[in-house]
């Protein structure tokens, strides 16, 4: 057993000084593989903690949306609505929803302007995000003006700034009272932005939302079940830009290997010649390839994870950043919880270090197996 | 002792190792030590109905990714694009797709 294992050290001792022999080339080797492991690992750790963020806060969201449309436009929901979806078997209670967005045309920033079920604010003040005091520099007490759907302006007196631990969820809000809310967008009193449903049982979402669909053809429900799905797929590998940086990363990762497994360099096959000549096994030769395959994939992965969790969970995904944010002027500054699911880290493993190191095995068996006097030529 | 290759290797390998095994335990710790907040968090999402989480202020349909609908980003004119760069981050919710994506 401790020769076995003093034979292994010898060989990685030979495959080192080889990797090393050749340092400009094997270090940006190892660069290049890190850098593809740290784009695929740190896309992988940052929408997988979004999803289970998402999943976690929430979970006690509305259990049924109902909105109107007409023509693909959101309109207003009238009253009227909640009274007779009200009477359908299951719904426990509908609450009309006031909320919308107002655009600062100053800080060029959007918000979302919002009347809560409870405690409401008194007329004249407003609770708001921590984006949106970061955005004014305003604190509790000082008074913010936005334009009301007439163009004059209403000022607020800010009652209290949301928690920043939930910036997540609110950082654009702004929360205010039913009547300010129809004073400075002009909704009718007979309406509202939606409707929020509260139903009995899960298992009858479907049902009621089919029976809301009947009653007004021009509605629109979205259950829960939907609304919670919607941050598993749009933050899936399969959707928008995740997949172009997953496809180019994999294609640097197939053309990385192509070179590989395509052939040894002349300097390579004369080395294995060698080697072969002073009396090392093929199996010796495949050993040693597979060593310098093994560290070369090792290292890139362990290097290129570690540098991927540092970027998203400590330095808030920074290089991400001026894609996130696009042009939202209000952006959270969120730290991620470093949800990590070992499964994708498992499969990131297999993918990155068994394929290339594969490919560095098969060409050396080939070359190990010609006569070492035909190699040498 | 003359220090061999194998070793530097191996000792790089295994620092490496030990900093991943502590980050994914602290990962563990952490999100443990999270619970409370996101259960405030859910409290409050709960409290205020609040369906979407705050990621792109940019446009309407993506600050709320689950009301989105299909017309919202060409709302400009019937040619117009999408433009937002938010909007080509993310994908439709599937509920969307599912719903309208036939006819469309």
């Amino acid at each position: 057993m401790a020769n076995l294992i003093e034979r292994q050290r010898y060989i990685l001792d030979y495959t080192v000084s080889a990797l090393l022999r050749r340092k400009g080339k094997n270090s940006s080797l190892l660069l290049v593989y890190t850098l593809i492991v740290f784009v695929l690992s740190s896309v992988i750790f940052f929408t997988h903690a979004l999803k289970k963020e998402a999943e976690l806060v929430l979970k006690d969201g509305p259990e049924i949306v109902v909105q109107r449309t007409m023509t693909g436009r959101n309109q207003p929901v009238p009253l009227a609505w909640a009274e007779s979806i009200r009477k359908i078997s299951g719904v426990m209670a509908v609450r009309p929803r006031l909320w919308g967005y107002v655009y600062d045309t100053l800080l060029k920033a959007n918000f979302t302007l919002m009347v809560p079920a409870e405690n409401q604010p008194e007329q004249g003040s407003i609770d708001v995000g921590s984006g949106v005091a970061r955005a004014y520099g305003a604190s509790t007490g000082d008074m913010i003006a936005f334009a009301g759907h007439d163009g004059e302006h209403r000022i607020f007196t800010v009652r209290n700034i949301i928690d920043s631990e939930s910036q997540l969820l609110t950082s654009d809000l702004v929360l205010l009272s039913e009547l300010d809310y129809r004073d400075f967008s002009g909704i009718a009193a007979g309406q509202a932005s939606d409707l929020v449903l509260r139903v009995r049982n899960p298992k009858e979402y479907s049902t009621v939302a089919k029976k809301i669909t009947r009653m007004y053809p021009d509605s629109r429900p979205i259950v829960r079940t939907e609304i919670q799905r919607t941050y598993d797929a749009v933050f899936s590998w399969r959707s928008g830009l995740i997949v172009l940086i997953f496809s180019a990363s994999a294609l640097a990762f197939v053309i990385f290997a192509w070179d590989k497994a395509s052939g040894l360099s002349a300097e390579e096959r004369r080395e294995i010649g060698i080697l072969k000549a002073v009396g090392w096994e093929t199996s010796d030769v495949m050993l040693m390839k597979f060593w310098e395959g093994v560290a070369v994939s090792l290292t890139a992965f362990l290097a290129g994870t570690v540098l991927a969790y540092a970027h998203v969970f400590f330095a808030s995904s920074a290089l991400f950043m001026p894609v996130l944010k696009g042009w939202s002027t209000l952006y959270p500054s969120f730290r991620l919880t470093p949800f990590v699911d070992f499964g994708q880290v498992a499969t990131l493993f297999l993918f990155s270090v068994v394929p290339y190191t594969i490919t560095t095995v098969i060409p050396a068996w080939r070359a190990a197996t010609i006569d070492p006097d035909a190699v040498m030529r | 002792m003359l220090l061999r290759s194998s070793n530097i290797y191996l000792g790089a390998t295994a620092l490496l190792i030990m900093v991943l095994g502590g980050l994914f335990l602290y990962s563990t710790w952490t999100v443990q030590s999270s619970r409370p907040v996101f259960a405030r968090n859910a409290a409050l999402a709960g409290q205020l109905e609040l369906t979407d989480l705050c990621l792109f202020t940019e446009a309407s349909y993506t600050r709320h990714l689950s009301l989105t609908d299909l017309s919202t980003p060409f709302q400009d004119l019937p040619m117009s694009l999408e433009h937002f760069p938010s909007g080509s981050l993310v994908g439709p919710p599937p509920h969307l797709v599912r719903t309208y994506g036939k006819s469309d």
